[in-house]
């Protein structure tokens, strides 16, 4: 469903038809590589492939030009399968300079497109990327399809008409390489002129300029002879549905925004900004006519803090965060905990400890949100398994918190909340509303701890007469909610709220196996999906014995997990952390489990899970 | 509507609660004059909320029969912040200490004051750590012997009044435990100003740091002690006998006898710069008299004002959000 424009025409050359393709696009951290990668992700999924993104930049908004710590990259495969992760091997790698050649060249397939700007490859940029020679001369790049275009040249004759200063000419080059790659994979240019026309609006010449970078690169390969033919990666049969691509944190705004709907209720966000959660605030403060309020706090507890406050007076409350300001957080979840009020805790995890890995994806907050608070506190921890599935996650969690009257946390990753992925959108009438009461004075005396079938207490709110109680950090006595040091209440308010968390087992899904039923089970969580599922089907493929179950919740665990542990000789839990799930799981099940753990900021290839799952089945 | 609202009275304010502080304690006044304050402002119960962190000033919520929060150490601003933007309607007081507000707290009271949302923030302050049996507090005086500081504290205190406004207050007020009158009349002034009202109650601790405010309560002493502030009015104290006037930026006591009242500084708490009251937060005995009374009082938009202006103008202008235009957003395609 390639529709061109009057600029752009089909093109003029053969085409092959290949199944999927994996690209990265990488250059310097201000070279606009998110934003190509994005363009091209979108334009992807429009044009009806199955699409997944990895994006990989620094932590520096700015690192020092040129340099390998500077180097930003976005890896998209596009497919006309349905595929769960970004790809392994590259199949096509544009480098913008030498330092995002030589730290990405290792990923390129042997005989896959190596594109580069060879105008950025002069004695300063080699000197920048800390090279004393030239790759593009080295014989290294022999087994690569290596195309040099010297697109800063190109990209000012291009926008030369404009008469925009050479320092913003040079920043269309981004541009150009898209237009040349949308030629190269026959992708559609439209939504990105709709884009640039959006973006720049105001800025007439820059648009402009941006226009023709684009239409000059896409000419590039139409009239180079270094392009024989462009490949076509046809549609995905994908379920029947209206389909958007999605990034992990918009889903879980837009998740957030469809509970509050469905449970009639104000959303308040009360939040910090850091890397990489900091979307999910921008997402929000965007939705005010639906009723969001999002309030950008001091800090992280004060975030937390005004959440709880929020709660407390009856709307749907939310704090956002990634681990350190989870840690920061700690206290003020605990004082909800024992408030027994519903809000939700996102954790958009990072690598760590301490500062970390601000920009890299890890699976090293679980512990934290499972222990990590003074006394014994146990919350409901749901985990989010990809871009799309956040929606259904957010929406999830404020249910279970609603019913129980505890807060929640959602444990996402900064690999899930930069992805992208095709989403298909739910109706409106498929969404089950969220039904939340409120007690009013019925002239008996009012018991703010009086706990219902679920343990959970009723959710009085200030404004309603007759039902004025106080709550606060301090051990209550169950009922009546007044001040107690008495022992055996201490103990079995303990139990009480543990117990709570307990009961949500009975009303979450049961877990599900995909492929054998014994053999080995590759056990998984969080946004380790993709790898895993991809993984363990290809060794099914081979006629292994291997089936894969995904766990959703972490506390409670569905309640048949240990049953489905017990059919298999092994259990594998593959995890970006060095052992959290497998240390409860050998806490809670009396089962072998080997751990495959990843700590390197980086999401799991497939290739390392199949290749960990054979090793264990010789 | 025409149902009128109950009358309250103070006695309708107790919580069912045993008061628990320690005989003596000069919280026992500042919540008898709370419980006379609020039946005046006409607020239901229910529509009345105290939140408080932690330290012995924060077990204040539990003994008021309104809706209550005893939170964690320092945060109380932030719970009420929250509480606040999205329940304007209700009436939020913040119950705090000299260290849970200016210790642990220091940053959640700076910020809730610059956003200037519409809360009462009521200070005790007792310049000691009384909870935790006696440690020096941020406003305790250099010197001080606590059970934290053998030979004596070397920290330099805070002093409220000047931190708040220079957290760009907009109502600044000190009153004292004891002074019944005086203390009823700020905290009614507080409940009734727009925006982030911070009273600090110079208070005692009967058990650990007794008899720290006696110069400003003393029959012998207070006369010369206290300069009680009144809008409009001429800074005299002493009987009557002294004021206050300015020598260029210094202020300097005269005798009345010697100079006319026209030539004394003018209390002017409206004024849009803070400088005279950041003048009179730095009088200090005992060179100079301490002032008590509303420091300052100014108008200024309320954050949980704006929050909501902004959800109803984009409400206005754009209408309101349905489900099925949330999930229509963005670029999107169909697979038949």
């Amino acid at each position: 469903m390639i529709s061109t424009t009057d600029q752009f025409p089909p093109t003029s050359k053969p085409s092959e038809s290949v199944n999927g393709v994996t690209v990265r696009l990488a250059g310097d951290s201000g070279d606009g590589m998110q934003l190509l990668g994005s363009q091209l992700t979108n334009t992807s999924a429009l044009s009806g492939n199955d699409v997944a993104t990895f994006p990989d930049f620094p932590a520096e908004i700015r690192a020092p030009r040129g340099t390998r710590a500077g180097v930003s990259g976005f890896q998209v495969q596009f497919s006309a399968e349905e595929i769960f992760t970004p790809g392994d091997g590259l199949d096509a790698l544009i480098a913008m300079n030498p330092a995002a050649l030589v730290t990405n060249i290792e990923d390129l397939k042997p005989g896959g497109i190596l594109i580069v700007n060879s105008d950025s490859f002069a004695e300063k940029d080699l000197k920048l990327a800390k090279l004393d020679t030239n790759p593009l001369d080295s014989d290294k790049l022999e087994s690569y399809r290596l195309i040099q275009v010297p697109m800063s040249k190109l990209t000012r004759t291009a926008v030369e008409e404009t008469k925009i200063s050479t320092k913003l000419a040079d920043r269309c080059k981004n541009f150009f390489a898209m237009g040349l790659v949308f030629w190269l994979y026959g992708r559609d240019v439209e939504p990105t002129l709709r884009f640039i026309e959006a973006k720049f609006r105001g800025k007439e010449d820059v648009s402009n300029a941006n226009r023709l970078a684009l239409k000059a690169g896409w000419n590039y390969g139409e009239t180079t002879e270094d392009f024989a033919s462009t490949y076509q990666v046809p549609a995905a049969q994908l379920e029947p549905g209206t389909y958007r691509n999605i990034m992990g944190n918009q889903a879980l705004a837009l998740g957030l925004v469809a509970a509050s709907k469905l449970s009639d209720k104000k959303l308040f966000l009360g939040s910090y900004p850091i890397t990489p959660a900091s979307d999910v605030l921008h997402e929000l403060s965007k939705f005010k006519r639906f009723g969001v309020r999002t309030f950008q706090a001091e800090d992280e507890i004060a975030a937390v803090c005004s959440a709880i406050g929020a709660a407390f007076g009856g709307s749907m409350a939310v704090t956002t965060s990634s681990g350190p300001g989870i840690a920061l957080k700690g206290e003020g979840i605990g004082l909800g905990l024992i408030l027994e009020l519903p809000f939700i805790v996102i954790d958009i995890q990072r690598g760590g400890p301490s500062t970390g890995l601000p920009t890299k994806t890890e699976q090293s907050d679980l512990l934290m949100v499972m222990h990590g608070r003074n006394g014994e506190s146990p919350l409901p921890i749901i985990s989010a398994s990809s871009p799309a599935d956040c929606f259904a996650v957010a929406i999830e969690a404020w249910r279970i918190a609603t019913k129980f009257m505890t807060p929640v946390i959602i444990l996402s990753d900064g690999y899930i909340a930069n992805g992208a992925e095709p989403w298909k959108m739910p109706a409106v009438e498929e969404l089950p509303s969220i039904e939340i009461g409120h007690p009013v004075a019925d002239g008996t005396p009012f018991e703010p701890y009086r706990r219902n079938d679920d343990l959970a207490r009723p959710w009085a709110v200030p404004g309603t007469p007759g039902l004025m109680h106080r709550v606060g950090g301090l051990e209550k006595e169950d009922g009546s909610g007044n001040v107690s040091y008495d022992p055996q209440n201490h103990q079995h308010m303990v139990k009480t709220r543990a117990q709570k968390v307990q009961n949500v087992a009975n009303v979450i899904d049961d877990l599900e196996v995909d492929g054998a039923e014994s053999g080995l089970l590759v056990l998984s969580w969080g946004g380790t999906l993709g790898a895993c599922r991809t993984a363990a089907r290809m060794c099914a493929q081979q006629g292994k014995s291997v089936g894969h179950a995904h766990l959703r919740w972490l506390n409670p665990f569905p309640k048949n997990l240990g049953e489905i542990l017990d059919r298999y000789d092994q259990v594998l839990i593959p995890e970006l952390n060095t052992g959290q799930l497998r240390l409860l799981i050998k806490s809670e099940f009396s089962v072998n489990v080997e751990g495959f753990n990843k700590v390197q900021g980086k999401p799991f290839a497939v290739s390392e899970v199949t290749e960990k799952i054979n090793s264990m089945l010789t | 509507m025409s149902t009128e609202l109950p009358v309250l009275k103070p006695a309708d304010f107790a919580s069912d609660q045993d008061v628990r502080w320690c005989p003596g304690c000069g919280d026992y006044s500042i919540l008898a004059q709370m419980k006379k304050v609020l039946p005046e402002l006409s607020i239901p119960l229910e529509e009345t909320v105290f939140i408080s962190g932690i330290g012995c000033s924060s077990r204040f919520p539990y003994y008021m029969n309104t809706y209550g929060m005893h939170s964690i150490h320092g945060r109380a601003p932030a719970f009420a912040t929250g509480l606040k933007s999205t329940r304007p309607e209700l009436s939020v007081w913040v119950i705090t200490g000299d260290g849970d507000a200016l210790s642990i707290g220091g940053n959640h009271l700076m910020h809730a004051i610059r956003r200037n949302i519409d809360i009462n923030i009521v200070l005790f302050n007792n310049s000691i750590y009384g909870l935790t049996k006696g440690q020096y507090s941020p406003t305790s005086k250099v010197g001080h012997v606590t059970k934290s500081t053998p030979l004596g504290s070397i920290d330099h205190p805070l002093n409220p009044i000047s931190v708040a406004l220079a957290a760009e207050a907009t109502f600044v007020a000190r009153s004292i435990d004891v002074n019944a009158k005086h203390l009823i009349k700020t905290l009614t002034r507080a409940a009734q100003h727009k925006g982030t009202s911070f009273v600090e109650v110079y208070q005692n601790c009967n058990v650990f740091n007794d008899g720290a405010w006696d110069y400003m309560k003393d029959k012998a002493t207070k006369a010369d002690n206290v300069l009680e502030l009144e809008n409009g009015k001429p800074m005299v104290f002493g009987n009557g006998e002294k004021g206050i006037r300015l020598n260029g930026f210094t202020p300097e006591i005269v005798a009345l006898k010697d100079v006319p009242v026209d030539d004394l500084l003018f209390h002017d708490e409206s004024c849009p710069d803070p400088q005279l009251a950041f003048l009179l937060s730095r009088l200090k005995h005992p060179h100079f008299p301490e002032p008590i009374g509303v420091f300052r009082s100014v108008e200024r938009p309320t954050y949980d004002d704006e929050i909501n202006r902004q959800v109803a103008n984009a409400t206005e202008n754009q209408g309101e959000g349905q489900l099925s235009d949330l999930l229509s957003s963005g670029d999107t395609w169909t697979v038949e």
